[in-house]
């Protein structure tokens, strides 16, 4: 066991051990058990960095499934570092602020604790899962954990509703996944990742090419929030607010945006692998900046900015996915540093969302509410909250000196630059990219001012809060602190983290070019009067006027009406489904017995039918069959008159007796048949089946003698006539084929085997004496069922 | 005489099913001894009919009838004998209880 897999198996152990702590060790708060795991574990990985900045690359398989072959193989390089990485520093921090969010006496922190350390597992295990089913496995393992998680506090409604919501679109996507990866691995012949990419162009020629993108990527994009399918994360905001800050905007969603990047390799340089992904980013970019400006919750506005940011994330690795394109031109530097900026977004944002989230935390900890509208002047009171609120706001918006600028400005280079570019049409449609940026850019400084200025400027009204606001604990301010002081320094030495983690995860994205070939500059705090800082300037400007004139403008937001939003739509389809499915159950459920046996006569005149008539298996051939008596003809028209006489009878003992004439003239053909015992046990039954009739229906004097006429239906007669003419024909078409002679023969022995004279007698008893036992078995069992019947009394209405 | 035999059985076939789908439960279980009276028929007549002497071996006939359909119908009247004894009861017991012979009204709950 190598220790990668020891990385992603000791939160599981972990997980295992919570409730002991929980419930034997009630004093100490639970989390402080939980805070070394993956502090130890961040440490452990980051003495790790030197060497894979150096191109080292650790691959581990321990069997699983080997049959199969499904190994645990895992795999350690730049991109998978720099997210474990993540995961854990952020996991650390989350963890040290939960202590101190969540009270020891009133929350089930067991449970907490539980969960969180199984989502951190999964999601290490995600992120260095070389083998697909395996990536899958740890994939739907976050999805169910996440889905614990939101519904935490499972006794508020909303709560159990987000996660549901986010559960089933997830699932969804994580299913189409699957069917993604199934179709790649079917047609490459392994499941390795690594392999499928060290085979380079020959997965692009594969007939389930593209079938397999599409679905993988509606994984990654439901996973990721992108647009259509983000709709899950502003209702995933129910969740305790550490989780909001770990899950909704750091790691999990990330799943998606890791899983683009590490299949890019594989998918990218085709052209609808790059329009798919960088136009969904685009579009979500957009959409999400948009929308988040209209929030009056200080977590919905969170969670649309997540949203847009991850847009903006995966619009970057769409771009920089043409590096792989072929013929590389002279820009070709450009698509590189576009998946350079990708992934120093990606760690941007994970910085300053995780201590957004915390602050937005402390706010509601210590003020009871997140609503705007009630927030106000807390500047005063939370000083360190603001401060810490400004810092992550401003590097979102892209203002330096905080990372966010950085990774803006790169973000803007990527986009002006991409239209000049002549492949994959991008000299038409390239145009689109910086505008639709720009834009978004706009509305993303507008929130993030509504975030800072609505909440700590402006007059403090305590009447409206439920407490009155207070500073936090140390303890659970440093986390935040942290992140902030981390977004300040990737400002100043953004080079540094290039290098060691940046970089390697870059080599991994692209691997098939040499570092060298990159021909990426060192990213600049200062690049000189370029377009992009103009850019910059210009969202500044309008976005601070947008800002100011505000409630001049909100009106368009109430514009769009309620059937056409995305959430609508998810309802009515839900509720559409339910419908559908339950109409079409209560259309053929109807609870008749008649309508039933219907539907079993019709299947059996269809498929019976279809298999006689339809390919032509009817045959009639009556040579070998015996002669006809006049007196057999009489009997049988005896016999139907006597079946008509107990089906049209207007009396219930015409039917009985009919009844009876038919059983005895059975009996009459069982004698011309020559087969004497049948002739005599029919007789017997009969009798006594008849005397039961009469003893049922006419001698028993609770039962009215009613007359009951059979009435007559069309439809009825429909499947009864067909049923009739099914059975024979084949019987007619049976006779004349005979396989092979029949074995009766042997039975002519009866007197040297059995010492029986009577063949039937000699099979019934010794031949075959089996059935007769089980036979008789049955006659027993319906005769203590007859006795049940009529002594057993017990009703329900007797015993209440 | 087989193919006389086939149309009867078609014919019991017909009035049986027609009876089962009816709405009285003594109609159904007539017609469940109808369908049961063409099975045999069916049984038997597939194996041949009136072809050498009954299954008797001191006959000494050249051929004797197939002893093999005549045991299994045998067997097959017993059970029809046992089931339609227990059905009959049934029909007894929860005309009874219910206070009806009727299908269509012995349907459960509406909405469950």
């Amino acid at each position: 066991m190598s220790f990668v897999h020891l990385i992603i198996f000791i939160p599981f152990v972990a997980a295992l051990l919570i409730p002991f702590f929980y419930k034997y060790l009630s004093r100490i708060h639970t989390g402080w058990f939980v805070l070394p795991i993956p502090a130890v574990l961040f440490v452990r990985l980051a003495a790790e960095v030197p060497l894979v900045a150096q191109g080292e690359i650790f691959m581990h398989t321990m069997p699983w499934i080997p049959s199969l072959d499904i190994n645990l193989a895992v795999c350690l390089d730049g991109l998978s570092l720099l997210f474990s990485l993540l995961i854990l520093g952020i996991g650390t921090l989350v963890v040290l602020y939960s202590i101190f969010y969540l009270d020891k006496e009133h929350e089930a922190l067991g449970n907490f604790y539980l969960y969180l350390l199984i989502f951190m597992g999964a999601m290490l295990g995600l992120v260095f899962s070389d083998h697909l089913m395996l990536l899958y496995a740890f994939w739907e393992l976050t999805s169910v954990s996440s889905f614990l998680l939101i519904a935490y506090w499972y006794q508020r409604k909303k709560s159990r509703a987000g996660a549901l919501k986010a559960l089933f679109i997830t699932i969804f996507g994580g299913l189409s996944m699957l069917a993604g990866f199934i179709l790649l691995s079917s047609g490459m012949g392994t499941y390795s990742i690594r392999e499928i990419i060290g085979s380079g162009k020959e997965v692009t020629l594969l007939p389930q090419f593209f079938p397999a993108m599409l679905l993988i990527l509606l994984g990654a994009f439901t996973k990721s929030a992108q647009f259509p399918f983000h709709i899950w994360l502003p209702d995933a905001m129910e969740a305790p607010t550490p989780i909001s800050a770990y899950l909704h905007s750091a790691t999990m969603v990330k799943a998606g945006i890791y899983l683009v990047a590490r299949l890019t390799p594989i998918f990218g340089g085709t052209m609808p692998w790059f329009w798919l992904v960088s136009l969904v980013g685009l579009v979500t970019l957009f959409w999400g900046s948009f929308s988040a400006v209209k929030q009056t919750d200080l977590k919905a506005m969170l969670a649309f900015s997540t949203v847009s940011q991850l847009g903006m994330i995966m619009c970057l690795l769409g771009l920089g996915s043409a590096a792989l394109a072929e013929p590389l031109n002279i820009m070709s530097s450009l698509y590189p540093a576009a998946m350079l900026t990708a992934i120093f977004h990606l760690v941007n944002h994970s910085t300053f969302k995780g201590c957004l989230f915390m602050v937005v935390g402390i706010i509601d900890h210590n003020t009871g509410t997140r609503d705007i509208r009630k927030l106000g002047g807390l500047i005063r009171l939370m000083p360190l909250s603001f401060t810490m609120m400004m810092i992550g706001s401003f590097s979102m918006a892209g203002l330096p000196p905080f990372s966010g600028f950085l990774s803006k400005e790169l973000f803007f280079t990527s986009v002006l630059h991409i239209a000049r570019l002549d492949i994959f049409r991008l000299e038409t449609w390239g145009v689109l990219f910086p505008v639709v940026a720009w834009v978004a850019s706009i509305f993303t400084f507008v929130y993030c001012m509504i975030l800072v200025f609505q909440t700590f400027l402006g007059k403090y009204q305590p009447q409206k809060l439920e407490r009155e606001a207070y500073e936090s604990s140390w303890g659970m301010l440093l986390p935040p602190l942290v992140l902030a002081v981390l977004t300040i320094l990737f400002f100043f030495y953004p080079n540094v983290l290039a290098d060691y983690l940046l970089l390697p995860a870059l080599a991994a994205v692209l691997p098939n070019m040499a570092a060298a070939d990159f021909g990426i500059e060192p990213i600049l705090a200062w690049h000189g009067w370029t377009p992009e800082l103009m850019m910059t300037i210009g969202v500044v400007l309008l976005g601070t006027l947008l800002y100011l004139t505000f409630p001049k403008w909100s009106r368009i937001y109430h514009q769009l009406p309620h059937w056409l939003t995305l959430n609508h739509a998810h309802d009515r389809f839900l509720s559409l489904g339910e419908k559908i499915s339950l109409t079409t159950t209560k259309a053929y459920m109807t609870g008749f017995t008649r309508d039933y046996l219907a539907y079993i006569f019709l299947f059996m005149i269809l498929l019976l039918g279809g298999g006689l008539f339809g390919q032509q298996n009817f045959s009639f051939d009556p040579t070998g069959n015996s002669p006809i008596e006049f007196y057999e003809v009489i009997l049988v028209l005896v016999m139907i008159s006597a079946a008509l006489t107990v089906a049209l009878a207007a009396n219930r003992l015409t039917s009985i007796i009919a009844l009876g004439v038919m059983g005895y003239v059975i009996a009459i053909f069982f004698v011309i048949f020559r087969a004497p015992d049948l002739a005599l046990t029919q007789l017997v039954v009969e009798t006594v089946t008849t005397a039961l009739f009469l003893l049922c229906f006419y001698h028993l004097p609770k039962i009215k003698k009613e007359v009951v006429r059979l009435s007559f239906k069309i439809t009825n007669l429909a499947i009864s006539l067909g049923v009739g003419l099914i059975v024979t024909a084949m019987a007619l078409s049976a006779q004349g084929h005979q396989l092979f002679p029949p074995i009766s023969g042997f039975f002519e022995n009866s007197y040297e085997l059995a010492g029986a004279n009577n063949m039937v007698n000699a099979l019934l008893v010794d031949f075959r004496g089996f059935d007769t036992m089980l036979e008789i078995t049955v006659f027993t069992i319906a005769g203590i069922g007859v006795y049940t019947l009529i002594k057993l009394r017990m009703s329900r209405r007797d015993s209440d | 005489m087989e193919t006389l035999i086939s149309v009867l059985i078609g014919i019991l076939f017909t009035i049986g099913v027609y009876l089962i789908l009816s709405k009285n439960l003594l109609h159904i279980i007539f017609g469940s001894s109808i369908l049961s009276h063409g099975a045999h028929l069916l049984i038997i007549t597939m194996g041949g009919l009136k072809k050498g002497a009954p299954p008797l071996v001191s006959e000494n006939a050249a051929a004797y009838a197939d002893p093999l359909p005549q045991s299994l119908i045998l067997t097959a009247i017993v059970i029809n004998f046992a089931v339609t004894a227990f059905l009959l009861v049934l029909a007894y017991r929860s005309y009874d209880v219910l206070g009806t012979n009727d299908m269509n009204q012995l349907r459960g709950v509406n909405d469950e």
